[in-house]
């Protein structure tokens, strides 16, 4: 029942107190300059000055995967059900489910032919 | 809300229903409060009295096993072989100042590190320790874990927006692209599993198991034996472990996403990788190596649970060592060899061993699967065998010189 989800509620709430333990007793011990801060505020970029805006322009095929990565990781939480009740279903629930399967690697095979995955 | 008093409060309900009870200690006390207060100081044990000594200890260990394996000394100056190393590691990044650059983003970017430890840490509410030592068994345990651990991939890509520096952006959305991608083949490599046991909770996958090694999913037929090293490479490379640790490549990324984390911001994302491994081998060993199953040999209920907590945590922990191993060993793939392995080789076979095992389950009989079962059990342990045998000969060669010995695989 629900009362399970107390145990998970209560490590999310331990690893946020790690995190603001760990944070503020840094800021309780930790080092603190006031001197040269205009230095070590700026952008890290190997000791050069910093060069044009950081949040520029990057591959498409980020994108792409992450695309890719809503259609198939949806189709994953739609076999989950049929994974637990398959013992139950026997036969015509493996035929239904090598016919999803097909149309899944169909569509990979696609993405595949069509270039999606590779990257250069 | 805890009315249901069968349900999972597990090791601790026998004694919260004495200290409850009419002429129990704290009988004015309300049954759930108690509960309550139970469960957090079980959780609260496990989270500091284990998980974060386990992830600093492990980071001291790695650091000692790659010294060994290049023929290095490693750390060995605090505490007994340096074992407080991890300790002085944290200490030294409490001292240290905590910026937060002014061209970041600031609340993102101090909200990063609590995604991705709340990602690591929320996964000890379903990986057990031994029959009754676990948070909370969930039903949907194994979903679960693959839920929370997508917090990291916020948290990771939140940390390289914030922070306004090319080559944490670089390293955030590689991260993001890495690890969705290689979680298609983690999640097809749980379907064998879930197949054959019809649960996802992990206790009852273990118990679907035996302690044996022919009772393990990893031997029960050659698809579950596949999955399972899909499944290990891609858990490996959804923690951002060597070969797959693109996002913080230091020697193209500098830093990857942490590069302008300082203090213990910084420590805290490396706690959560450290961590990972472990959970790493609790999964696998959970999913595929018969989890805390021992052999009968006590009755007595303390004396077992030690015992099955020993056997899941080595069992664990040699998955944490072969990680570290990897990681000394191999060298890191370029970002395109990474997205290839994954989408070209890992999920088809994934979705392979998903079919493969789902026709085996109706096609093979059970005579023939437990045949089939001890056969490769003693496949597997003459391959441990070959294995100790090439050592054995790499080593006797180095001594020798390779004139006086040589390697015959058939013997």
């Amino acid at each position: 029942m629900l009362d399970q989800y107390i145990g998970v509620v209560i490590t999310f709430a331990l690893g946020a107190v790690i995190v603001l333990g760990m944070v503020s007793g840094s800021m309780i011990f930790g080092a603190r300059s006031t001197s040269r801060r205009a230095v070590k505020d700026e952008v890290f970029e190997c000791g050069n000055p910093s060069s044009g805006p950081a949040r520029g322009r990057f591959s498409v095929h980020f994108y792409l995967v992450a695309i890719l990565f809503i259609v198939f990781d949806v189709e994953v939480v739609f076999m989950y059900p049929w994974a637990i009740v398959f013992r139950q279903l026997g036969v015509p629930g493996l035929i239904e489910m090598l016919t999803f399967v097909a149309i899944l690697g169909f569509g990979l095979a696609y993405v595949w032919r069509r270039g999606a995955l590779a990257w250069d | 809300m805890l009315a249901d008093r069968d349900s999972s409060l597990g090791p601790m309900k026998d004694l919260v229903l004495y200290l409850t009870d009419v002429a129990g200690p704290l009988r004015f006390a309300p049954y759930e409060l108690v509960a309550m207060v139970a469960m957090l100081l079980f959780g609260a044990v496990v989270v500091f009295g284990f998980v974060l000594p386990v992830a600093g200890i492990t980071s001291w260990l790695e650091r000692r096993v790659w010294a060994r394996i290049q023929s290095r000394v490693g750390p060995n100056r605090v505490g007994p072989q340096g074992f407080l190393q991890w300790l002085a590691d944290g200490l030294k990044n409490l001292m240290k100042e905590d910026i937060i650059p002014s061209a970041a983003d600031p609340w993102l970017f101090a909200l990063a590190p609590y995604l991705v430890v709340i990602g690591f840490v929320a996964t000890f509410a379903v990986v057990p320790f031994g029959d009754v030592l676990v948070i909370a068994d969930l039903d949907i345990g194994i979903l679960y874990i693959t839920a929370v651990t997508g917090l990291v991939v916020v948290g990771v890509l939140m940390a390289g927006w914030a922070s306004n520096n090319k080559w944490s952006l670089l390293g955030g959305i590689r991260s993001a692209a890495q690890i969705v991608s290689y979680e298609i083949p983690a999640g097809l490599s749980i379907f064998p599993v879930v197949l054959l046991t019809g649960t996802l909770s992990m206790q009852e996958i273990i118990r679907a198991q035996g302690w044996a090694p022919w009772h393990w999913f990893l031997f029960h037929d050659p698809f579950t034996f596949a999955a399972f090293f899909v499944f290990f490479v891609a858990a490996l490379a959804e923690g951002n472990r060597t070969p797959f640790d693109l996002p913080e490549a230091e020697s193209e990324l500098v830093a990857g996403f942490c590069t302008e984390y300082s203090g213990m911001r910084y420590l805290l994302f490396f706690l959560a990788e450290w961590g990972n491994l472990y959970v790493i081998g609790a999964i696998v060993t959970t999913l595929f190596l018969g989890g805390w199953q021992v052999p009968p040999v006590t009755e007595h209920p303390v004396a077992l649970a030690v015992f099955q907590l020993a056997t899941f945590f080595a069992k664990a922990y040699f998955f944490v060592f072969v990680a570290m191993w990897v990681r000394a060993t191999l060298p890191r793939v370029r970002v395109d060899q990474l997205m290839i392995l994954c989408w070209k080789y890992m999920v088809p076979i994934a979705l392979v061993n998903v079919v493969g095992t789902a026709i085996w389950m109706v096609v093979v009989p059970t005579s023939l699967g437990r045949v089939v079962a001890i056969a490769m059990t003693i496949g597997g342990a003459a391959l441990v065998v070959i294995f100790f045998r090439r050592v054995r000969f790499h080593l006797r060669r180095a001594r020798l010189g390779p004139a006086d010995y040589y390697y015959s695989p058939f013997i």
